[in-house]
Formats: structure tokens, sequence, C-alpha cells
């Protein structure tokens, strides 16, 4: 493949759409299947065949975003180019909407796509989402898929590559928001021949979906983005390492692998250079540690799910020793866009210290709630209100949970903060990986401290002692807190614990799952006090004797 | 896909490096942990997982240190030293983190001493008096372990383990019979022998008592032995891993 045979495939794709009456996608992400949008997808694609005129394609695509009112359906007439998105559709809704083609749009099932859910988002990492069929290469090539690839190894040397990455300024989505590009050029220094890279799709903080949803979507981004990143640091093999829980995207992913191969666009003499690079896919059995990254390699290695001290950094020693550059979903997702459309374009997004965009998994007590991207610097307050539609049933907000298990909870005073990694650090919290959780007046603090705290206990792998012995002492603290049965001393153990367990931990999942304990007490202490008893009802202390006696 | 490529290593050339230790200066190699140096200057960490001759496991944290610049403590066993590094091995921080480890660890299984064959000679008991640590503020978790007995001359007792992986690494790296290995995650973790069978039915256990002799605590015993009775003896680890080229 060269550009020519790709700029072929887009205009044998345009040529068909031409012919199109109307393009209809149904959304075949795994939230909308499992509302029951497979059998849509079965009806319209019955009355498509039956219908005499012919001229309209039913098309299976990825994530639209707005999880919540799915099964979600979009209908494009090529002649004028419009379109309507419905929502909640059923099988039954198959007939109706069908026939509705050529008239007016069906008002019962119709979803506004002028209202902020979607224009307030800028999309990068999700541009195919929802639009292109995944299981098709053609589709992700006629909307400019793997050129930036091509491009690269026949026109740009790998250093030229790293530059862009550099001067995009992308940091790790995966949760430590490293920069991407000074990770990238460690490795591609490294002088050992033999290097890896690895894409982390583990995926396992509770709530999040974005990387499932960016696979499930549109796996050829990040397959090209990994091609990418293994020629610029120099590695000829990769790996996905993907949670077994994730058929879908694992069954996506295989077929991408495939189609790409079969073009030549993976695998030997990448479009007729020297450039080998060779994907393959390694199933995770759904540990949230496995998601650590020395951990991850273990696992790929056959050993333990276990983290090892670092450094050394994977980028000096990971895969069997050798230099090897790890990197999120999304983070590589990104890639393509960045090479196409230059560094300095993705720097324009954002702010200056966290640019581009990110991908959020909205939840909670929020009207809106789905996938969402948009870009860094937008204020918190825009996410809940706006794009999310605030919160139902008349109640008030009360805090935002970001980062998962490592991250914290923001309350109402923060919601005027820019979305970046460092504020939301300062406050507390981290960006993490994107998981979002709106909560409102009726959530207790306490019980959401404690909710992540019992995950970080029973996922611990137990290796180091703080994190393996110290979280089921924090976890039957908050336990007898939530319970009304603590006292004061309890609460200043659980204090000393968090700062043990977070100052001594030998990995991430340690050294952060304190954070949801420390950023309630910092922001909502009273509920903890409130859960204490009454001194007068406490436990009989041992006698003080002190200088009054 | 190749597996683990083959690196082949010349003679390196290992560089000497300066560094201070609780304000000491000191000389090292490069290649040398903090603990190694610390040791070999006269300066103790207190340290349960690491054991001279066996892979470096880091994972009881005992022996974490500060280190100038380093945004939190690292442990000294796993970490290497470097030009100009400043190390604290006894601020009041880590002393408190240290005794709240040792807590943990004697909160998480039964380690009533009086009873227990090791008394006396048992490297967990010596670290909480090295360490100070002579009382425990979080609630013991008194879950009842097994004791199996199926060997004919040991015995393992969970109770007393506190999953150093000290026999794990001897039995696969020193003796090669890798019959010890990790079952579960967190709390739940055991030492196990085969796939978790009785040690008695173990089909590659050897009998060679090594995975005994490097246990710090009363774990793993020589069956017969009393109270206080159990001694160990580890020396005899650095000779044969050197002697071996295991280094
Ligand atoms: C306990 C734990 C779980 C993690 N889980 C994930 C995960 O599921 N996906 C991910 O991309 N990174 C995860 N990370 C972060 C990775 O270790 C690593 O930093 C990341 O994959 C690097 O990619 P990035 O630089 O593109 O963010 C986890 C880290 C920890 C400590
Ligand atoms: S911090 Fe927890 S998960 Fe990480 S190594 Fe220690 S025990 Fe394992
Ligand atoms: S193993 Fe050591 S600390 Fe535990 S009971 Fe026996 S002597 Fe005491
Ligand atoms: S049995 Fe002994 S050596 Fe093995 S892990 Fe337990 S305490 Fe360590
Ligand atoms: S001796 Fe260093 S962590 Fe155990």
């Amino acid at each position: 493949m060269n550009l020519e045979d790709l700029a072929e495939i887009a205009e044998q794709s345009a040529e068909a759409e031409k012919k199109q009456r109307h393009c209809v996608r149904v959304c075949m992400a795994a939230s909308c299947q499992s509302s029951g949008a497979g059998a849509v997808l079965d009806g319209l694609r019955q009355h498509a065949e039956q219908d005499a005129e012919g001229g309209v394609h039913v098309k299976s695509v990825g994530c639209m975003g707005l999880c919540s009112a799915g099964p979600l359906v979009s209908v494009d007439a090529t002649e004028p180019k419009t379109e309507v998105m419905y929502k909640d559709v059923t099988p039954d809704d198959a007939a109706e909407l069908y026939s509705s083609l050529d008239g007016d749009p069906l008002e019962r099932l119709r979803c506004s796509t002028d209202i902020p859910f979607f224009a307030r988002q800028q999309r990068i990492v999700l541009k195919n989402s929802g639009v292109i069929d995944p299981e098709h290469i053609d589709d992700y090539i006629a909307a400019g898929g793997y050129a930036s690839l091509v491009r690269a190894v026949t026109e740009r040397t790998p250093a030229d590559v790293l530059r862009e990455v550099k001067q995009s300024g992308l940091r790790g989505r995966g949760g430590g928001g490293y920069p991407a590009g000074l990770k990238w050029s460690t490795v591609a220094m490294a002088p050992e021949p033999h290097k890896f890279v690895i894409c982390n799709a583990d995926e396992g903080d509770p709530g999040a979906f974005m990387d499932r949803a960016v696979l499930e979507s549109d796996p050829h981004r990040v397959l090209e983005g990994m091609a990418l990143a293994g020629y610029a640091i120099g590695a000829e093999h990769a790996y996905v390492y993907i949670r077994a829980e994730y058929p879908l995207a694992v069954e996506r992913l295989k077929k991408a692998i495939k189609q790409a191969t079969k073009k030549g666009l993976l695998g030997r003499r990448i479009s007729d250079t020297t450039f080998n690079f060779e994907i393959e896919i390694r199933l995770g059995a759904g540990a949230f540690v496995c998601g650590e990254e020395t951990a991850l390699m273990a696992s790929i290695e056959g050993l333990r799910g276990q983290p090892r001290p670092r450094p050394p950094y994977p980028a000096e020693e990971g895969l069997w020793e050798c230099p090897t550059l790890i990197n999120n979903v999304e983070t590589l997702a990104n890639i393509p866009a960045i090479l196409a459309r230059g560094g300095d374009w993705f720097k324009g997004i954002g702010t200056e210290k966290s640019t581009g965009t990110k991908v959020f998994a909205l939840a909670g007590r929020i009207a809106n709630s789905g996938l969402i991207e948009v870009p860094m610097g937008i204020r918190l307050r825009e996410i809940v209100e706006q794009i999310g539609g605030g919160i139902p049933d008349g109640r008030r907000f009360k805090a935002v949970q970001t980062g998962g298990p490592s991250g914290g909870c923001l309350p109402e005073e923060h919601l005027d903060m820019s979305v970046e990694y460092d504020t939301l650090r300062s406050a507390g919290s981290i960006m993490g990986s994107g998981g979002m959780i709106v909560m409102d007046e009726t959530s207790s603090m306490v019980d959401v401290a404690r909710y992540f705290m019992e995950f970080c206990m029973t996922e611990s792998c137990g290796k180091c002692v703080p994190c393996r012995a110290g979280t089921v002492q924090m976890h039957g603290l908050l336990d007898k807190i939530a319970e009304g049965r603590a006292t004061q001393t309890d609460l200043d153990l659980l204090e000393d614990l968090c700062d043990v367990v977070q100052a001594t931990s030998l990995c991430g999942l340690g050294q952060t799952a304190p954070n949801p304990v420390l950023s309630t007490l910092r922001y909502f202490r009273h509920e903890y006090d409130e859960k204490l008893r009454p001194e007068s009802e406490r436990w009989p202390l041992l006698p003080v004797v002190t200088g009054d006696n | 896909m190749p597996g683990p490529p083959v690196t082949t290593a010349p003679g390196v050339k290992v560089r000497v490096v300066t560094l201070k230790i609780n304000e000491h200066d000191i000389g090292a190699r490069e290649t040398d942990s903090i603990l190694d140096v610390a040791q070999a200057n006269h300066i103790r960490i207190p340290s349960l997982c690491f054991l001279e001759g066996l892979s470096t496991w880091g994972a009881c944290r005992l022996c974490v240190v500060e280190i100038e610049g380093y945004p939190r403590p690292v442990s000294a066993c796993s970490t290497t030293v470097s030009e100009g590094m400043v190390i604290t091995t006894h601020s009041d921080r880590l002393k408190r983190y240290r005794r709240t480890i040792l807590e943990l660890l004697f909160a998480e299984r039964n380690h009533v001493c009086s009873v227990c064959v090791s008394n006396g000679h048992c490297e967990l008991q010596d670290l909480a008096a090295e360490c100070g640590m002579d009382h425990v503020r979080v609630p013991y978790r008194n879950q009842p372990y097994a004791i199996d007995s199926t060997h004919e001359m040991y015995r393992v007792d969970h109770n007393r383990c506190v999953l150093c992986t000290r026999c794990v690494r001897v039995c696969d790296e020193i003796e090669g019979a890798h019959t010890w290995d990790v079952k579960g995650r967190g709390i739940e973790c055991q030492v196990i022998t085969d796939l978790n069978q009785p040690w008695g039915d173990s089909s590659s256990c050897t009998s060679c008592g090594k995975c005994v002799q490097v246990c710090p605590t009363g774990a793993l015993v020589k069956k017969g032995t009393a109270a206080g009775e159990m001694e160990k003896h580890d020396e005899f680890l650095p000779y044969l891993a050197q002697m071996r080229g295991n280094q």
C-alpha cells in the first residue's frame, strides 16, 4: 500500500457513497448492543434488502457517545447532507424509522445533536467513532486512516515522527500524564537492538470504558498509532494487553490486525519499505494491578502479574529486559492525528501544560451519561452542567469523583476549575484514565471512600506489606466509621495508615489507594466527624494521670 | 514472535560513585544497591524479604530510605546507588513507617511468640525489637490459617508466614525445584507447595530443607522442635550463589 492506493480506496468509497440515498448507522458498541441494538440493526437491514428502490446502506458503527440513551441510530442523507440522530430505538421502531427516511424525521425518537452534549465536544480520538464501520478497514482508510503511517515510513525519518510527538505536548492518558514524546525518545535512544511496543488496554478502573469504546469503535486508529510508535523508536514487535472481559473489543482488534496485515500495513515490509511491525494480542485475566506497567509485562512474560520496583523503568528494562515503550490506548489513538496535522496543531488545543483533548466516561447522578471527548482546560462545571445536563430529580450537586480508585472527590467550589493534569492534582484528585462519577447530595462520602478502599483491598496483588495488610485495616476502619462504631482514635489511625501506605507501597496501586480517603477528608471531614460517636459514649479509656489529679 | 532475546554481555565496566549516607561520604560501585553499600559501611537498615544470595524482591518495605530530591521513600534493597545521592536511613518519619509496617505484619496473622518454635531466633521478632515496635494499634485479624504437617521432616505453619517469598526464591533459584509458589492475591495470598497439594505429597520437593533455613519466622520449621528450639542457618546462601555464578 502506498499513498496512491490509499487515495484510490478513499475514492471508491466516495463513489459508492454518492450512489447511496441514505446511510443509516446503528451503534453496535457494547453498551448499545446490550440494550438491543443488534435486533434494530437486523430489522433495518431487512427493510433495506426488501426496498425495491435500493440505495440505503445500513451500517454497523462504534460508540456515538450518549450511551444512556441507546440504542442510538443516525441517518445521513447524501443530498442535501444532513444528519438526524435517534435515541432509545427499539426493534419495533425499525419499520417506522425506515419509512421516514425520505420524508420528515421521526420526531418521536429524535435526539437533537445541537444539545451541548454533542456541541461542546471536540473529537480527535473519537473522530471516527460512531461514523465508520470498525470491522471494515476501507472505511478507516476512506476517513484518512493509515495515511500518517504510510507517509511516515515512506517519506519521513523516525526522528521526524519523534519530533512531532514531542512537539504536540501529548501526555500519557493512562493516568500518570507522563509526556509521551519524552518516553518515546528515551526508548528510541536505547542502544539495544530488540525493543517492544505495548498498548495498555487493561482498563481496570471501575466505571471506566473509554479504552474499550475506542477499541470497539476504531481499532485501526490504535494499530496505526502503535506502528508509528514502533517506527519512531525502532521496534518491530508489539503487544496489545487487553482484558478478556472485553470480548467484542478483542474480536474487532483481531479482525483489524488481520485486515491491516493483508493490506501490507502491518507485518513485514510495510509499504514496501524495510520497516517490519507485528502486533500480537495478549489477554489479561482481569486483575486491576495488571494495568500497572511492570505487572503487565510480567503477565505477558507468563509470570504472576505482580509489579516490581522501578527503576529500572520499562523504557530501559522492560519486556524480557529489553527497552519497552508502554502507552495507553487513548495515548496511541492520538498519534495518527498528530502526525497527520502536526504537533503544533495538537498543541494549539487544550492548555499549555495539558494539550489536546481527553475522553471521559461520564457516569453517576447525571442526566446524560456516556462517552465524551473535550478539550483540556474545559471547566468541570461545563462538563457536569452543560454536557452532562446537570443533576436529575431536582437534587443538588455534591461532588465529582475523578481518576477512579487512585483519584479523589472534588466538591462544588472546584467546579470552576480548569480540567488539567496539574490543577486536578493540586486539588487532591487526578485526571486518571478518565472515569468521572458525579454524586448528588444523597451520597455519603464515607461510603464512597469505603467503596474505593474495598476495591483496592481486593485488587491488591499482595506482594508488599503496606498495601496488602494496610488496605485491609483501612477498610476495616472505614467500615467502623461508616457504621457509627468508631472513635476519634480510629480516625487518627486511619489518617496515619493513609500516610504509611501512600509513602511506602511498592507500586502505584498501594501508593494511590489512600487518595479517595484523603480527598474526602480534605473536603468532607465533617461527614466523618458526624459518624464518630459522641465522647460520652466512647469506650472508657485508661485513666490518664495528669498534674491536676 | 521470538522469545526472550539472548544478550551476550561483554565485560561491562563498572564505575565508582560517591554518595552520602546519613552525612557520611561513601564510595561505592554504581551497580550496588543502597542496602549493599550501607551494610558494607556498617550502617544497618532493617530488612526482611531481602536475603543475600537470592534475587531482590522489594516487598516488605522495611528497608525504605529517603533520598534527597525524590518524591517518596524508596526501598534500599532494590535501588542502586548513583553519583551524588544523599540518603537518610533513620529519620523519625522512616522509623514511624517501619514500626507501622511491623504492626501490620503482626496483626495480619497470628504471632504469639511464647508458644512459637522460633521464639528467640526469629527475624520478625528481632525487627520488632530493633524498630521499637512495642504494641500494635490496629486490630488483630485473627484469621485461623492451616498448618501442614504432611512432610516427613518439616512443617509449614501459615499463621507465622509473612509472605516474604524467601522460600519460593531459594527453592526456585538455588535448589532448582520450584516447589513453592504463592496463590491468591491481596490478603488472601498464601505460599503453596506444587499446585496447592499437601507438602508431603509434593513430587518436586527434594527435602533439602533450604526453604526452612531461609524462612525468617516460625512458618517453616523442622518437625520435633519445641518452643524456642528452632534455629535457622542461612549463611550458606551467598557462598552457594557465588559458587554457582548466580550473582
Ligand atoms: C494499579 C495500576 C493500574 C493501572 N491500570 C492501567 C490501565 O488499565 N490502563 C493504562 O493505560 N494504564 C494503567 N496504569 C498506568 C500504567 O502503569 C502506565 O503508566 C501507562 O500504561 C503508561 O501509558 P501512558 O504514558 O500512555 O499513560 C495503571 C497503573 C497502576 C499503578
Ligand atoms: S502496592 Fe499493592 S498492588 Fe502494588 S505491589 Fe504492593 S501489594 Fe502489590
Ligand atoms: S514467627 Fe517470630 S514473630 Fe511470629 S510468633 Fe514466631 S517468634 Fe513470634
Ligand atoms: S514460609 Fe517463611 S520464607 Fe516462605 S514466605 Fe512465609 S515467611 Fe517467607
Ligand atoms: S528488604 Fe527491601 S523491601 Fe524487603
